[in-house]
């Protein structure tokens, strides 16, 4: 064994850590040191020279990156593993949730989805009083953000209009925590007014929920449904993500001599390689990793043929005006025509060629293209298909230069619009954004307001007053305040105000 | 029909302080006011086309053209220097504006609209058009459900409100302040007609909002609240006012030595006017 024994001696004497953030540090050093799953040598120069990258998930996959139980079977049957009866009062089944999520992995080494928890409590309530309601959910949300400090975790409800959506809302409000993240699943056929209402108060208070656009998310997936996760991630229920892989769109393009060439020839070969990295992982993951052999699949909380693999992409803003500078043209995507034209051309041509990619071991047997939120370290790259941080147009315009994107990526795409606290007086108006951000085609609707403590960073929810407090190096409670910080600091986030990262412990916390 | 034209200064497509919901907002050029506290001093006069502001341009966007200033946006970086250079407090990049082409506008951003809402400059200096657009727009069965919202200054006569407001859904009436020699000092106008705008509106049941600027040592004198206390009382029934606070973001000439408005003063006489029965009152929700 050749351990770097510098590098673990820096993380155990990290004083911004505890001792559970380094004993989750110290494992990700470990996985790292065996050898990466076997890679052809181009696939391995394309990873070595990142222009494709693999989220630093680690060398050794035991565990899909993202996964969705259906909580609604231990709901229904108990667990024999857990030695869990069913339940049978709204305490009991918040009880048994508490208990099943400490047994669902992720990447992140806690759950990104909790379930969609008023289908799921629904049936408990019955007798259950207002306040008694608004109580023990309260207990709940406390419980989450305090034992699943992440904010990657992530919560559902809607689209109907409900008691316990209406009690979560509430809650979530009042309480400003960064953890559950959460969204509300909005179809006009389905939710009523005052619930979106409620909701969009909501983001002027806490910038949480995000919203759905639910009919274009059902539409994408089956009668088993689907959940929103970690950043924007809209994926199978009783399944979830194996792994994601993505392509950076800017190295691509330095690799091209002009559009044509990187349409019809880079493009196509390092789409290749993503999809040969992630199935090399995939690979290791079903074959030889053990984790579907675990009650969770045997009990049914999930199924093994319901694993996606999202293939992910992102800087699109420097690709394009990349390549419109080679051919002489000053392009400013998302602010110009031609550029947004481009951008379009390039997310259908990528729709193409991920579809002509057959994979193993993943639903529907392709990967879903996924408009990747970023890394704590893509310095100088924008997000997915994002415009670029300070050079956004309003927020009208801003929509309807991405708003053609949204049909491309299945997996998941966001746009966070940063409203300034004008709009806090005024709440119909990011009613109206919202809505025309919908029948516009965007699947989901995130907005900042200017001034809140809780903003979004490239996914999940930081407090401004927590990145302060982690600069001077006091610590901090959460994991993802690290990465928070760290993006704050390269990537330029909160100078958009306010924007996403993701979490990379490895790559980018401790270093 | 030969429809007229307004000259704009600016176009909004996402505003969320002209009115309920996102508003699309046409800033007209002109205002027959001249107030020193002026925070879009700018919008206030009407090219002459003297030219003078063609040196200022660095992208060569403006120019004359048969004795008329010629604006090419497609070459503009709104860096507003020819704004400073104007001499006559006007705005070489107003453009003229059909009434279709405010519809056309309108939409193609229907999804996103709680309604439209003229503002300025003064709006009701270009009543024929601002009538005609909202005509327009109650007439077409895909901008149903829009709102036509007026944000002025009150100096439009009686008459002139009576068809205007057959055709409008809300009004925003701003009170600069309500002594006579106060008004006038600050507006270069007297105050008289914009109080009985106020009445008219609210007559009508389309005052949507009464709106007050906070300056200090000059709007927020106990003599002055209430007197704005009684006005609003007197109107009859609860009546929305929002309070501004004069900052000096914009606002050129002497004005620009007064002081800024603190939150506290604001929050003070909005305590005043809640306490004698007003309301809802809005203060700001951003302090600068």
């Amino acid at each position: 064994m050749t351990f770097e024994t510098q590098g673990l001696r820096r993380v155990v004497n990290n004083p911004a850590l505890s001792a559970a953030q380094k004993a989750r540090a110290l494992s990700i050093e470990a996985e790292n040191a065996m050898p990466y799953p076997q890679l052809d040598a181009e696939t391995h120069a394309a990873l070595e020279a990142r222009v494709i990258c693999d989220m630093y998930e680690g060398h050794a996959p035991y565990r899909p990156r993202y996964v969705l139980p259906d909580y609604g079977v231990v709901l229904t049957c108990g667990s024999d593993w857990l030695e869990l009866p069913v339940p049978q009062t709204l305490d009991e089944a918040i009880n048994t949730l508490m208990i099943a999520y400490h047994h669902v992995p992720s990447v992140t080494g806690m759950p990104v989805y909790v379930g969609q928890l008023d289908d799921l409590l629904l049936p408990f309530c019955e007798g259950v009083s207002d306040e008694a309601l608004y109580q023990k959910l309260k207990l709940f949300w406390r419980y989450i953000d305090r034992v699943l400090p992440d904010a990657f975790l992530h919560a559902n409800i809607g689209p109907s209009d409900n008691r316990v959506a209406r009690t979560i809302l509430r809650v979530d409000a009042e309480l400003g925590q960064i953890a559950p993240n959460l969204t509300f699943r909005y179809d006009p056929a389905i939710s009523t007014e005052a619930i979106l209402a409620q909701a969009i108060a909501n983001i002027t208070i806490c910038s949480k929920p995000h919203i759905a656009n639910h009919p274009l998310h059902a539409a994408t997936f089956d009668a088993r449904g689907y959940g929103i996760v970690s950043c924007y991630n809209a994926l199978p229920q009783a399944g979830g993500a194996s792994t994601l892989t993505r392509i950076n769109l800017l190295e691509v393009a330095k690799r091209s001599h002009d559009t044509d060439d990187f349409l019809t020839n880079t493009l196509p070969q390092y789409v290749a390689l993503n999809v040969r990295l992630a199935q090399a992982r995939i690979d290791y993951l079903f074959d030889q990793s053990g984790f579907f052999d675990s009650f969770l699949v045997t009990e049914g909380w999930i199924d093994r043929g319901r694993f996606t693999a999202m293939f992910g992409i992102f800087a699109m803003a420097e690709a394009v005006n990349h390549l419109l500078l080679k051919s002489g043209n000053p392009g400013r995507y998302g602010r110009d025509a031609e550029a947004n034209a481009l951008g379009h051309a390039i997310s259908a041509r990528l729709t193409d060629l991920v579809a002509a990619q057959p994979m193993r071991n993943v639903w529907r047997d392709r990967a879903m293209l996924h408009s990747q939120a970023g890394l704590s370290t893509d310095t100088g790259l924008t997000p997915g298909v994002r415009i670029p941080y300070g050079t956004e147009p309003d927020p009208v315009v801003h929509v309807l230069a991405l708003a053609p994107h949204h049909q491309y990526y299945p997996s998941g795409i966001s746009e966070i619009l940063t409203l300034d606290e004008t709009v806090k007086a005024n709440p119909a108006a990011v009613m109206d954004l919202c809505k025309g951000a919908f029948a516009s085609g965007f699947r989901e609707f995130t907005a900042n307001i200017g001034g809140n403590d809780l903003v979004r960073v490239t996914g999940y929810m930081i407090r401004l007053s927590d990145v302060a407090r982690f600069n001077a190096l006091k610590g901090a409670r959460t994991n993802t305040t690290a990465l928070g910080a760290e993006a704050a600091k390269l990537t330029a986030i909160l100078d958009r105000k306010p924007r996403v990262v993701a979490y990379e412990l490895a790559a980018g916390a401790d270093r | 029909m030969n429809l007229p034209q307004a000259r704009i200064a600016k176009i909004l497509l996402w505003s969320c302080v002209d009115g309920p919901g996102n508003r699309l907002v046409l800033f007209l050029q002109g205002c027959n006011f001249a107030c020193a506290a002026c925070h879009n001093p700018h919008t206030i006069g009407q090219c002459n086309d003297c030219g003078d502001c063609i040196p200022a341009c660095p992208t060569a966007a403006l120019s004359l053209a048969g004795g008329r200033l010629h604006f090419d946006p497609a070459r503009c970086t709104q860096c507003d220097d020819c704004l400073a250079a104007c001499p006559i407090s006007a705005n070489p990049m107003a453009l003229p504006y059909s009434v279709a082409d405010i519809l056309t506008l309108l939409h193609r951003h229907r999804a996103f609209l709680s309604g439209i809402t003229v503002s300025g400059g003064e709006p009701t200096l270009q009543t024929g058009f601002v009538t005609a657009l909202f005509a327009a727009i109650r007439e077409d069965p895909d901008l149903a459900g829009l709102t036509c919202f007026v944000d002025s200054n009150g100096h439009l006569g009686a008459l002139g409100w009576q068809g205007l407001l057959s055709v409008t859904d809300g009004v925003m009436l701003d009170i600069k302040a309500f002594g006579p020699a106060l008004h006038l000092a600050m507006t270069g106008r007297s105050n008289a007609r914009s109080l009985a705008s106020a009445k008219i509106a609210h007559a009508a049941g389309k005052l949507y909002e009464l709106r007050y600027l906070i300056v200090p040592d000059q709007t927020d004198s106990p003599g002055e609240i209430a007197r704005l206390i009684r006005f609003a009382s007197d109107l009859g029934g609860p009546q929305r006012i929002r309070l501004n606070a004069f900052h000096h973001q914009g606002v050129r000439g002497v004005a620009a030595d007064w002081l800024s408005a603190p939150r506290q003063a604001v929050e003070v006489v909005a305590e005043q006017l809640r306490h004698a029965g007003l309301g809802p009152v809005i203060v700001p929700a951003v302090w600068l």
